[in-house]
């Protein structure tokens, strides 16, 4: 089971922002999104999300059309985390993480289990009461990150599922990007299938399974790290002359800039 | 950290609401002790004739208090879901439109008319026919400028109601313009928002309305709390956003609407309440619904208490007292909040 890009293109305001784009992200795996800015990454997540219709091609999620799911039964089994929160109400971050319990009848008991569990994977049960509206931006971003972790905490009736997450390290320090990918490969051991954009690529190539490099609206390179990051690449996509070793201990590629 | 739990809250108005209605009954220009009232209550259940307070009571103060009570519970119930929808604490009912257009209709049946003509369904006058007419127009007009293939912006909206509210207030002024003094009277005292004119027929239509509203708005509460976070985490959600808004856009404009048709423009509930209960148990709509409605309720019907007698033996439309209580609220909790940004 997967999220499967058919040759999507998409055209929005006299651009073309994604051209003839084959992709397939599969459950179990982690997949990471790298390219520079502006390359059409986070136009790829909403096409692949169905937050955005294609203007040519199709997307499947587990061999559905995306147009084709119920919406309700879509949200038991793809989670997204936007970029930007637009969040502006004080909720505590019980409350915003009880949103991600919306698509499941599961009752209050079970809502709360979840909630607090998922809180605490994220180092921030110490926010439970505490106003959304008066979190720093990475304690913010550690809420949301439990919301859509929450959304798809147990499995779903209807396949597999999958997390997908724009950028989720951008507001965090050290330890708390570490965190991130510790919890993205918790969740991909345990099936789900992992969609993401990260701009370090060092993170990248320590934890994606398929690394996919995004330049102008197409795909660059596409397989593991050590396959798709050379320094030929780096070059040509990010203008950038790196020398790229190995990690001394998790033997995945490492750029240094 | 909040101040209150909200199950605590929404009881706490529970109890204050029936209070607030029995003083209610007992002020005005003959003030009626409390054990008159309940012979009064209790003398048309038992079918004896009516007395002259029987009849202050039951014909004249009874339907004025229940019009103040829904009509209250309406537009601060109403100011929530717009909040909610436009995920902006500082919205109103009358955002889209609906105020803007209504006093339009109003206006214009005033002009052409004169407005003292008797419309079909007795106790109804035509203002009011006019009314809810230019506030539905009005709101139809903004939903279909801000909507495209797209969905409904509610940024769009938010503009177009502005602009709306913009043609109908330079259509008001000419409409005054072109009135005679009466008229131009009539004109004001409408848009100050009055209760006066209550008796049962519009006690039963705004009972209608909010009964609709009590039966379908509890089920959008968690939809309202996922709207919060954005349209797109909404969906992702499973929220189907786009019907939602419309239907809640639908809602406003009627529930609205008829409120303004019936007691005129009263300004500052929709907008104050829900702010106001929002700060003391936060923005869970599954609670910020049932107590904003109450607190609307109450705070209407006391601000018409103080409408009808501050004046005596006069009264004041009940729109001045709810806006010179609003207002100053307001303000002090805009500077309170100015510190916490």
């Amino acid at each position: 089971m997967s999220i499967v890009a058919n040759n999507i293109s998409l055209h929005l305001a006299g651009f073309d922002l994604l051209r003839n784009i084959d992709l397939s992200v599969e459950a179990g795996q982690v997949t990471v999104l790298v390219g520079p800015n502006g390359a059409g990454k986070s136009s790829l997540l909403k096409v692949l999300t169905g937050e955005l219709n294609p203007s040519q091609g199709s997307v499947s999620l587990n061999q559905l059309e995306l147009s084709q799911w119920d919406i309700q039964k879509k949200a038991t089994v793809l989670a997204v985390l936007p970029q930007h929160s637009e969040l502006n109400f004080p909720f505590t971050a019980t409350e915003v993480v009880g949103l991600g319990c919306i698509p499941h009848a599961t009752g209050y008991a079970v809502d709360q289990q979840i909630t607090a569990d998922a809180l605490q994977l994220v180092d921030a049960s110490y926010l439970q009461r505490r106003l959304y509206t008066q979190m720093s931006g990475g304690e913010k971003q550690r809420v949301q990150l439990a919301r859509v972790l929450a959304q798809i905490w147990s499995p779903s009736d209807f396949g597999e599922q999958f997390l997908v997450l724009d950028e989720p390290t951008a507001a965090f320090d050290l330890a708390h990007q570490q965190m991130t990918l510790s919890i993205v490969k918790q969740f991909a051991a345990r099936g789900v299938g992992v969609l993401m954009v990260l701009h370090d690529l060092n993170l990248a190539a320590r934890c994606a399974d398929n690394l996919v490099v995004v330049n102008g609206g197409s795909i660059e390179a596409c397989g593991s790290p050590a396959q798709v990051l050379t320094e030929h690449l780096v070059e040509k996509v990010f203008d950038v002359k790196a020398t790229i070793t190995r990690h001394p201990i998790t033997d995945t590629p490492l750029v240094i800039a | 950290m909040r101040y209150l739990a909200a199950d605590k809250l929404v009881g706490c108005l529970a109890l204050l609401l029936p209070a607030v209605a029995i003083v209610s009954l007992s002020m005005g220009t003959v003030s009626i002790p409390l054990s008159q009232i309940v012979e009064a209550l209790f003398a048309t259940m038992g079918g004896v004739e009516n007395s002259q307070t029987n009849s202050i009571v039951l014909d004249i103060r009874l339907p004025r208090i229940l019009l103040a009570l829904l009509v209250g519970a309406v537009l601060a119930v109403l100011g929530t879901v717009m909040q909610g929808l436009f995920r902006n604490p500082l919205a109103d009912p009358s955002l889209i439109g609906v105020s803007g257009g209504a006093s339009v209709g109003a206006s214009l049946v005033i002009v052409l008319v004169g407005g003292a003509v008797v419309s079909p369904l007795a106790g109804l006058s035509l203002i009011s026919f006019g009314a809810f007419m230019g506030g539905v127009i009005s709101t139809l007009i903004v939903y279909r400028v801000a909507t495209s293939s797209l969905g409904t912006s509610v940024t769009t909206m938010l503009l177009a109601g502005i602009a709306i509210g913009a043609i109908a207030g330079a259509f008001n002024s000419l409409l005054s313009y072109f009135s005679d003094n009466q008229m131009l009277r009539q004109i004001s005292v409408w848009q100050m928002g009055n209760l006066g004119g209550a008796n049962w027929l519009k006690v039963g239509i705004m009972g209608g309305v909010s009964a609709l509203l009590l039966v379908v708005l509890p089920a959008q509460a968690k939809s309202l709390n996922a709207l919060l976070l954005g349209e797109s985490e909404a969906r992702y959600l499973g929220i189907d956003v786009q019907t939602i808004k419309r239907k809640l856009i639908f809602l406003t404009a009627l529930g609205v609407g008829v409120s303004v048709a019936l007691a005129g423009l009263i300004g500052f509930v929709g907008l104050i309440i829900p702010h106001m209960i929002r700060l003391l148990i936060g923005p869970d709509h599954r609670w910020l619904l049932p107590s904003t409605a109450l607190a609307g309720a109450s705070l209407l019907m006391i601000a018409d208490s103080i409408a009808r007698v501050v004046v005596l033996p006069a009264e004041l439309p009940t729109g001045i007292i709810t806006a010179l209580l609003g207002a100053p609220f307001f303000v002090a909790l805009l500077i309170r909040q100015r510190g916490e940004f």
